[in-house]
């Protein structure tokens, strides 16, 4: 079976960026893998709510994943889903090793993450643009966090998976991972496939994120070297 | 993904991340870590390297409150002992009865005839950790603000605004023949008689603080 | 708010000025951005200053109202996102974001800007359900007029999807070039009354000064279709007229960029 779009093994989409798109926030950023867009926001650090939760320690982060209900071929209700629930907890544990924590205690951190167009790869989008817009908002990190997913269509692997290419595919298998120190933080997996072809999607990953993390510094740059 | 830097590229802007030099013949001072030989910045910023002691200014983010740091703040509510100060950072502070120059007795006065919600102050912060942000009136500069007007920047900017020992503020003081405070928290409060001037070079300090050549663009305004 | 900005504010409009400079009867430099989202069927983000909204228009298929069994439905929804403010928070809408949801709606609505009955398939059984998404990127007061503004153009620029009526299902991925019957524009403007002066389009330090506000929907004959009255204070006889009298104006001014 063909790719989308005659899209090579590891081609990934075309790829938007945007910082500062929210004046309001203390960072912002807009990121897109072709149709697939996600706005992030971040907030803090700020005021934990209730006072009990917080850490005297390092700060809390908390990253809010939600699809806006237009963003969807079939309208998603608003509101928290099981699903956009354990996104966000997954992009909370992937953003979490990025940051210095220690540096805010008795604080929180709020990500909110808006996809306001879904057409797979929503979680990597959403990751993409956290990750910039927490720099933008000059918290202390390690590095950047660039994500991508990629899956297994006939015999060819296939990077950034598209729309109905989902389908098709034999496994769904994002990352998230960090240029600066070469650590992976997200990794998931749906599917059926042997390890040695898992091992190769990851390290396919891998070089599409490394990829990715140029286009995120060139986009955090850009703003302020005009 | 990095490689072994040799020389520090001072004013450089660089990324959280990034390494700025692989030596250990350096210090890392603000927004900066090391790790193995190398140090690394920890945030979107311009580095800066003083003596042995590299350090990133950084171009963003919200106000993290410092002790000493003089800053300007709305009175959001008034408590038994002090006020709630809203200094537009992620925590409110707090103004005690005992960070006021006059004696208070709370049994004879209202607290809010010292100062009422919605006064706008400015403050010296004594103490700041974690969630706790304790203001003081005691420093000679510690006023209310009766009257003139408001202006937010990035607190990043700030220092930018301020210039080499109050430098820049100076010349933007006479340019615009107006009676100036900042706060490090961004917030300014300016009176007099070219006030939209003084809003122009706000605006433009906050657009092109990281820029070399802002200083001519401003006497030139 | 502080006393500081309050009275600058205030003073300045009672000369007639306001802090970006703008008169007291002008907009924000308004920008409409038409199908910012593909795969909807319908979009429109708009910006007013630094207020900045994006509407979608989903539709599906969906039994009629009992009383109403060869009309299409219209649902609108709204979120205050807290993505877009330091105080939205995260929630089932509160009555602020029902309130926007409800004020846009009725805009639409009552001005008769969609031919419902265009919309039935089968009389009682099948019609199509039209939902109208509000999401705020940023929030710099005035959400209403923003919101009504993107809506009304995004239920132009909407096309059809293409539904099979013998298999009953609808191809999402195939638009139609047919548009929704869409019949008018209405335009919602919102003014704020500040001391004994009247502001259009506030921006959010406007709107905490505010004393209180009106929003007057117009349509395309000059006709008002909606209004909404906010905040705390009350308004004169005279002062409604004259913020109709701003309305009807600023109103046909915004339609012609639609």
């Amino acid at each position: 079976m063909k790719r989308l779009k005659n899209r090579k093994a590891n081609d990934f989409r075309t790829i938007t960026l945007e910082v500062g798109v929210v004046p309001n926030a203390d960072g912002s950023a807009k990121f897109g893998f072709g149709k697939t867009i996600a706005i992030a926001a971040v907030y803090g650090p700020r005021k934990v709510y209730p006072k009990w939760k917080q850490r005297s320690d390092r700060a809390l982060l908390n990253c809010v994943y939600s699809m806006v209900p237009f963003s969807t071929t079939d309208r998603c209700r608003p509101g928290p889903s099981r699903r956009s629930t354990e996104i966000g907890k997954v992009i909370t544990d992937a953003l979490a090793p990025a940051i210095f924590l220690e540096e805010y205690p008795k604080s929180v951190i709020d990500v909110y993450i808006d996809v306001i167009q879904a057409d797979s790869g929503t979680r990597t989008a959403a990751l993409n643009a956290a990750s910039m817009a927490l720099a933008d908002a000059g918290i202390s990190m390690r590095g950047l966090v660039a994500s991508i997913a990629a899956g297994k269509i006939g015999k060819e692997y296939a990077l950034d998976l598209e729309g109905k290419e989902e389908d098709a595919s034999a496994c769904d298998i994002p990352v998230a991972y960090m240029p600066t120190n070469k650590k992976i933080t997200l990794l998931q997996m749906d599917g059926d496939l042997p390890v040695k072809d898992v091992v190769n999607i990851i390290n396919l990953n891998i070089k599409a994120c490394e990829k990715i993390y140029e286009k995120q510094r060139q986009a955090l740059k850009a703003r302020w070297d005009k | 993904m990095a490689s072994k830097k040799e020389e520090i590229e001072n004013r450089k802007l660089i990324l959280p991340g990034e390494e700025i030099i692989s030596s250990i013949d350096y210090l890392p001072g603000r927004n900066c870590f090391r790790e193995g030989n190398s140090i690394y910045s920890k945030k979107l910023g311009i580095i800066h390297v003083t003596n042995r002691v590299i350090s990133v200014i950084p171009l963003s983010g919200a106000y993290i409150p410092k002790a000493g740091d003089m800053v300007i703040g709305e009175v959001s509510d008034i408590q038994s002992n002090g006020w709630i100060i809203d200094i537009k950072a992620g925590h409110d502070a707090y103004l005690p009865l005992s960070g006021v120059r006059e004696f208070i007795d709370t049994n004879k006065t209202d607290l809010s005839r010292v100062y009422a919600v919605g006064d706008v102050i400015y403050a010296k912060i004594n103490s700041a950790s974690g969630d706790s942000i304790q203001l003081s009136m005691q420093d000679t500069r510690a006023r209310k603000f009766v009257s003139g007007r408001l202006a937010k920047i990035s607190s990043a900017k700030v220092p930018r605004l301020i210039g080499k020992e109050g430098s820049m503020i100076k010349l933007v003081k006479d340019r615009c023949k107006c009676r100036i405070n900042v706060g490090q928290n961004g917030l300014i409060w300016f009176e007099g008689e070219d006030e939209e001037k003084a809003i122009k070079i706000f605006k433009m300090t906050e657009e092109e603080a990281q820029k070399d050549g802002l200083t001519d663009k401003i006497s030139k305004i | 708010m502080n006393r500081l900005d309050k009275e600058y504010i205030t003073n300045m409009s009672s000369k007639g000025t306001r802090m970006d400079g703008r008169k007291l009867d002008e907009f924000r430099k308004i920008m409409i951005e038409k199908k910012p989202i593909e795969k909807a069927e319908g979009s429109a983000r708009v910006k007013l200053g630094k207020t900045d909204v994006i509407v979608g228009v989903k539709m599906g298929i969906g039994t009629p109202f009992p009383d109403r069994p060869d009309e299409g439905v219209l649902m609108t929804g709204a979120e205050l996102a807290p993505l877009a403010y330091s105080k939205f928070e995260t929630g089932p809408p509160r009555a602020d974001a029902i309130e926007l949801a409800r004020v846009v709606d009725r805009g639409i609505r009552e001005s008769g800007a969609i031919d419902t009955k265009k919309l039935c398939i089968e009389k009682g059984e099948k019609v199509w359900m039209v939902s109208v998404d509000i999401q705020i990127i940023n929030f710099d007061g005035n959400l209403i007029d923003a919101a009504s503004l993107a809506a009304v153009t995004a239920l132009w620029d909407a096309r059809l999807p293409t539904y099979d009526k013998k298999t009953d299902t609808i191809d999402y991925e195939k638009k139609t070039t047919k548009k929704l019957p869409v019949k008018s524009k209405p335009v919602a403007v919102t003014i704020i009354k500040i001391g004994d002066n009247l502001l259009v389009d506030p921006n959010l330090k406007e709107e905490e000064t505010m004393d209180c506000r009106l929003t007057v929907t117009t349509k395309d004959d000059g006709n008002l279709c909606a209004l909404q009255k906010g905040g705390i204070s009350g308004l004169s006889v005279e002062e409604i007229q004259k913020a109709f009298e701003i309305s009807v104006k600023r109103g046909k001014e915004i339609r012609k960029k639609i």
